[in-house]
């Protein structure tokens, strides 16, 4: 394998810088005293004093942390029984339509998937809120563990499984003892991607909350709308700290599961 | 795993999540783009989308997801390219990704600031000796944003694709005389497609319906797909024209995919 050229050494520099120039200067300004993202003037810790002293953003932090876990435990219990469900389907053509499924949620814009449960809530009668939005996040959260859990389930050999069964286990062991410490790493990656995801979700959220409840994303929209504040900043460094640690949990997991990296949704 | 006849029970949430879920708000949606604002049933919303309104908005939607896609593919494949060469090649591609992970719209703020009147971006044309810019609510500031967050999403597939790629097959084509061009057009590159066309998937199809970007950065002045569709279901509460929309989007989304192969190989997230 030839080395990096020097070309390339500059190229890769100026796409990192480029990468990561905006996120760094977000937190740079966050310990702004001036007040704007454009001159600064002094160090300080008032925005940052300003985000825990605010008990409405407080609380909307707490509604976003209690929906990702929420929904990242209710849809990886799913997703799990989910996938090992599709692994026991025998006829193949059945177990594609089931797996092509499962994929249409990752695939489709997340403007869709808001739009058609906005319609499918008020169909319902779900009233917009809390529930609304933990069904949703529930709900584009269940084929990502799905599709987490599934390869550790298709290269666990059958023989484990009918040795189980010789040795006189019944399904309930199979299940407890053989199939789920085995395929442990997949829903562990799955949580946390199904965390992040969560966390990470504006759009879908935007269209089923209410009037009343809000997640962090949604309250960073509509305070980034009305213009410049350095709360945001505060909150996005908190927000960076957090976001990395979770990513590295995942990798953490998934490389443990022998997964391929891939990035989360990011879109609009 | 043979025992295992009967349908159990335990697979009761996962199917009824299907048919709720996924079949369920299609449906839904199909069935709204039939019905005008005060109810009615009717083909207007569809008569309407081939009014010239909607048809110039399709086009200027297409059009700037394929410049963002274009631009991005430009940056990310040198990218991908020089980062199978690096040392520590998995630890700089997690660095890539890892601003995938942070929340879209603290980038989008990021930019609001940057692009500002008074922002670093301007901040630099003032010292060469300009006049200072209207940066942010252009054409310009919509597709910078835009590349911007799909960069990685378009480097991965592409790298996963090089990575792959034999390196004997590349050492065969120098020994038999090509140069670094040709063995690249001829040997690298049409090893790597696949990886281009999932990129170009997964950028494409979300930069068709960005709307968040549109509304921060553009300021109303783009108007995608996405946006239309926002638009519709939230402001005008027209949700019969906003679901005709979507039923588009569904089938573009449809077809992309099957120009660029692969059903749903990616699935590397929702990059919506």
């Amino acid at each position: 394998m030839e080395k990096l050229s020097k070309m390339g050494r500059v190229y890769l520099a100026i796409v990192f810088l480029i990468l990561y120039a905006p996120i760094f200067y977000l937190i740079f300004y966050s310990f702004n005293s001036g007040g704007t993202m454009s001159s600064f003037e002094g160090f300080t810790l008032e925005h940052y004093a300003a985000v825990f002293n605010d008990t409405r953003l407080i609380i909307i932090v707490l509604n976003t942390v209690i929906v990702a876990l929420l929904s990242a435990l209710i849809s990886t219990a799913i997703g799990v029984l989910g996938a090992i469900g599709i692994v026991f389907i025998r006829n193949r053509k059945m177990r594609n339509a089931v797996l092509s499924l499962n994929t249409i949620l990752i695939v489709s814009p997340d403007v869709i998937i808001g739009a058609s449960f906005l319609i499918l809530f008020t169909m319902v009668g779900v009233k917009l809120g809390f529930a609304s939005v933990l069904i949703s996040h529930i709900a584009f959260s269940i084929p990502i563990v799905v599709i987490m859990v599934l390869p550790k389930l298709m290269e666990m050999s059958d023989s484990l499984i009918d040795a189980a069964t010789d040795l006189g286990a019944s399904k309930r062991d199979i299940l407890t003892r053989v199939i789920l410490p085995y395929i442990k790493p997949g829903i562990f990656a799955g949580f946390f991607l199904a965390l992040t995801y969560s966390l990470d979700d504006f759009a879908v959220t935007f269209f089923v909350t209410g009037n009343g409840f809000a997640t962090l994303s949604v309250e960073i929209y509509s305070m980034a709308r009305a213009g410049i504040t350095l709360t945001i900043n505060a909150l996005s460094a908190l927000i960076f700290l957090v976001t990395l640690g979770l990513v590295l949990g995942y990798y953490f997991f998934s490389n443990r599961a022998r997964m391929t990296i891939r990035p989360p949704g990011g879109g609009n | 795993m043979k025992n295992n006849s009967t349908n159990p029970f335990y697979l009761i949430p996962y199917y009824l999540w299907i048919v709720l879920f996924v079949i369920s708000p299609i449906a839904l949606v199909v069935y709204y783009s039939f019905f005008d604002i005060s109810g009615n049933l009717t083909f207007d919303n569809y008569k309407n989308f081939f009014s010239s309104v909607y048809l110039r908005l399709t086009l200027s939607s297409f059009w700037y997801a394929f410049l963002i896609t274009l631009i991005s593919l430009l940056v990310a494949y040198p990218t991908a390219y020089w980062l199978t060469k690096t040392k520590n090649k998995q630890l700089w591609l997690l660095l890539i990704i890892i601003p995938s992970w942070i929340n879209l719209l603290l980038k989008a703020y990021a930019f609001i600031g940057i692009f500002g009147l008074y922002g670093p971006a301007n901040n630099l044309i003032a010292s060469i000796g300009s006049e200072r810019l209207q940066i942010l609510f252009t054409d310009f500031s919509f597709i910078f944003v835009a590349v911007y967050i799909f960069i990685p999403f378009m480097v991965l597939p592409i790298f996963n694709s090089l990575d792959r790629i034999n390196p004997a097959l590349i050492d065969a084509s120098r020994d038999l005389g090509a140069s670094s061009w040709t063995t690249f057009r001829r040997v690298i590159f049409p090893l790597a497609i696949n990886g281009v066309k999932a990129g170009i998937q997964v950028v494409f199809i979300p930069a068709l319906s960005l709307f968040v970007i549109t509304r921060l950065i553009a300021g109303n002045k783009v108007i995608t797909l996405g946006t239309a569709i926002e638009q519709q279901f939230l402001v005008t509460q027209n949700w019969g024209m906003g679901s005709t929309i979507a039923v588009f989007l569904i089938l573009f989304m449809i077809i992309i995919m099957m120009v660029t192969g692969e059903k749903g190989g990616t699935v590397n997230g929702k990059i919506k």
